[in-house]
């Protein structure tokens, strides 16, 4: 069973010259089939987590180390990431030009799976995944996410999700900018890629809204560059209630 | 593109775009054209015309110390059965028709070179096979004249391929008859040392439609000059540029469309690439619409894509409208840069970093590639890009 394990993690981000720790040790275990929720107030890290863990260059991990079934994460590149299992969809995903969604979902599907899928069962694969999630099928013609709506970009992350089938899916801030029926059929979308108990997630958000969707196993308060609390999804519940107040004024030890 | 950058002229920041409004296209020229090189100036690099280009790369090509040496360019034409290829004296009538020289290079070509080639399609011949002109450097200096003419209603299509290594200064000439039909593809595939300077001119009949598709891949500096005027209202022009700019290279494609007759339409579509240091790509793109050119309908567009630091564009849209009753006017310009947020996103759905560069270059041109609109050609030339990226992008 996959297995991601992220423990002590330190991270700095150079930014105004300086260097500035975001991440002061972040623990925390995501087996296959369980879902956990990452909560917690703006710039609390949660994003720096999100985009530390894909391998994005402009976090520089200082301390900790991160295992997926064993093997360092830290120690790949980008790609081999996401060879190996890793999956972000990404808060801002970003503008290809010249690229088209078809080419782009083949290209990384073939790099993935390490082979190409087979042409005919790839349309079909692709197309069915896209009716799912309501995308009409003439937005394989259009390049990677240009001129898309936040509504299309999420759907667009989704559908990546769906087709490239990962271990370990860290979903991040997927609901934010959606509407109710956006923000449904995304977290259809996400709950069907967990109902085959084949994948990991751990879904940040600074909302309850989607929690009322896609049930967690485990919810986690991030604030301050750690998980300062951890439980079921009760914890949601009295973050609804609450709000962040509480732990971001520093009340409360981890 | 993911950033449209702009800047003022001059500029020297890499992929930069440079949009000039003050500049007309009168006042861009050192001297009124001349088939005759002593009525232009030596340029010294700051005249308009000049400014980008780097003079001292041109192998006395612009001030009049580089020589014609016997062993300079090898032409050879395969035309089907039907086209007449003839070599002409410097007199011959059916020379410089088409358009005068409009810089000292292109003066200087006219001024000195031997003999021409005539290619002539009768009218109302419709060619099934491409007529193939091999232009190969053979290590000299020459200067060239071709002239390529349609009759009423002949359709072909031309390619037109430089390798080799060479100093070549030329002028080529598009003559296209009442109704005719002409595709040319001009393909720079020089050597890394070569240096190329043309001026193309078309002259589109009445009702003809004119294609130009100009590539550029190679040489260290390389400045075309394709301009079109329209000899009967009904014509029409596209005029189809790409071109991938790498280290110390300098290519510079400069466009003048002058609509002087009423009811015609010009569509320019420029796109370039470029990587690697001192990589140097200008782009001129002028569109003139004369107070007689009522109902012109153009537009003309220029993309580049920086891919790494170290690379610098100069992409200068103008146009001048002199009559306001025309169905269309428009132009574009953007220079995009392939960024490490783009490169991430990619990566992160497991393409490994050369793959990425790859499709993201490849599929900036095929948008292109598929407007050219024959079939092997546009093979080719994707074949000829996967070439280049695979031999460049690394």
């Amino acid at each position: 069973m996959a297995t991601l394990e992220i423990r002590d993690l330190h991270v700095t981000v150079e930014a105004d010259n300086a260097t500035k720790e975001i991440l002061k040790g972040v623990d925390l275990t995501v087996k296959q089939g369980e879902t956990h929720a990452i909560m917690g107030p703006n710039g609390s890290g949660k994003s720096t987590l999100a985009y530390s863990l894909a391998g994005h260059p402009k976090y520089t991990i200082t301390e900790g180390t991160v295992l997926l079934d064993g093997e360092d994460v830290l120690e790949m590149s980008v790609d081999e990431r996401a060879r190996a299992g890793l999956f972000l969809a990404m808060q801002y995903p970003v503008e290809v030009p010249g690229v088209s969604v078809s080419n782009f979902l083949r290209t990384s599907a073939t790099a993935v799976r390490g082979e190409a899928p087979k042409l005919r069962t790839w349309v079909k694969e692709v197309k069915e995944a896209m009716e799912r999630l309501n995308m009409d099928s003439s937005f394989a013609e259009r390049n990677v996410n240009e001129g898309f709506s936040g509504g299309e970009k999420k759907r667009h992350e989704i559908l990546q999700l769906e087709l490239l089938k990962p271990k370990i899916a860290i979903l991040d801030e997927t609901d934010s900018g959606l509407d109710v029926d956006a923000l449904r059929i995304v977290s259809e979308g996400v709950n069907r890629v967990r109902e085959t108990g084949e994948v990991g997630t751990l879904l940040i958000t600074h909302y309850t809204r989607i929690l009322r969707y896609i049930k967690p196993d485990f919810v986690h308060v991030f604030s301050a560059g750690r998980i300062v609390e951890s439980g079921g999804a009760e914890l949601a519940d009295k973050l609804e209630d609450e709000g962040y107040e509480a732990y971001t004024k520093g009340g409360v030890s981890a | 593109m993911a950033e449209a950058q702009n800047t003022p002229v001059g500029s020297t920041t890499a992929g930069a775009i440079a949009v000039a409004a003050e500049s007309t296209v009168a006042t861009r020229m050192s001297a009124p054209p001349s088939f005759d090189v002593a009525d232009f100036p030596v340029p010294h690099g700051r005249e308009e015309e000049w400014r980008f280009t780097p003079l001292e790369r041109l192998r006395g090509l612009h001030d009049g110390t580089a020589v014609a040496t016997g062993e300079g360019v090898k032409v050879v034409v395969e035309a089907p059965e039907g086209v007449t290829v003839d070599t002409v004296d410097r007199d011959d009538a059916r020379l410089g028709r088409a358009g005068t020289p409009v810089d000292r290079v292109a003066a200087q070509a006219y001024s000195a070179f031997e003999k021409a080639g005539v290619v002539s399609v009768p009218k109302e011949t419709v060619l099934t096979e491409p007529i193939r002109i091999a232009v190969h450097g053979e290590g000299g200096t020459a200067f060239g004249h071709q002239v390529i003419e349609l009759g009423a209603f002949a359709e072909a299509v031309v390619v037109i391929d430089h390798t080799g290594d060479a100093v070549l200064a030329a002028n080529v000439e598009y003559l296209l008859g009442d109704g005719a039909k002409l595709t040319v593809v001009s393909v720079q595939d020089w050597d890394d040392k070569a240096v190329h300077v043309a001026q193309h001119n078309a002259l589109v009949g009445r009702d003809a439609s004119f294609k130009s598709v100009v590539v550029t891949f190679g040489g260290d500096v390389v400045r075309l000059h394709p301009r079109v005027q329209y000899a009967g209202p009904g014509g029409e022009a596209e005029l189809f540029g790409l071109y991938f700019t790498d280290a110390g290279q300098h290519q510079e494609h400069r466009l003048l469309v002058d609509h002087n007759t009423p009811h015609c339409k010009s569509n320019v579509v420029y796109k370039g690439a470029l990587q690697g240091d001192d990589a140097h790509a200008v782009w001129i793109g002028d569109v003139l619409i004369e107070a007689k050119a009522e109902g012109t309908d153009t537009y003309e567009m220029n993309r580049n894509l920086v891919l790494t630091d170290g690379a610098r564009v100069d992409s200068v849209p103008n146009l001048e409208i002199e009559t306001g009753e025309i169905v269309g006017a428009g132009h574009a310009s953007a220079t995009g840069r392939f960024d490490d947020e783009q490169l991430f996103y990619l990566m992160a759905r497991g393409i490994p970093e050369q793959d990425a560069r790859r499709l993201v270059v490849r599929g900036f041109f095929a948008e292109l590639v598929q407007q050219i609109g024959v079939a092997d050609i546009e093979e080719r030339l994707l074949a000829k890009i996967e070439e280049e990226l695979e031999a460049s992008v690394a």
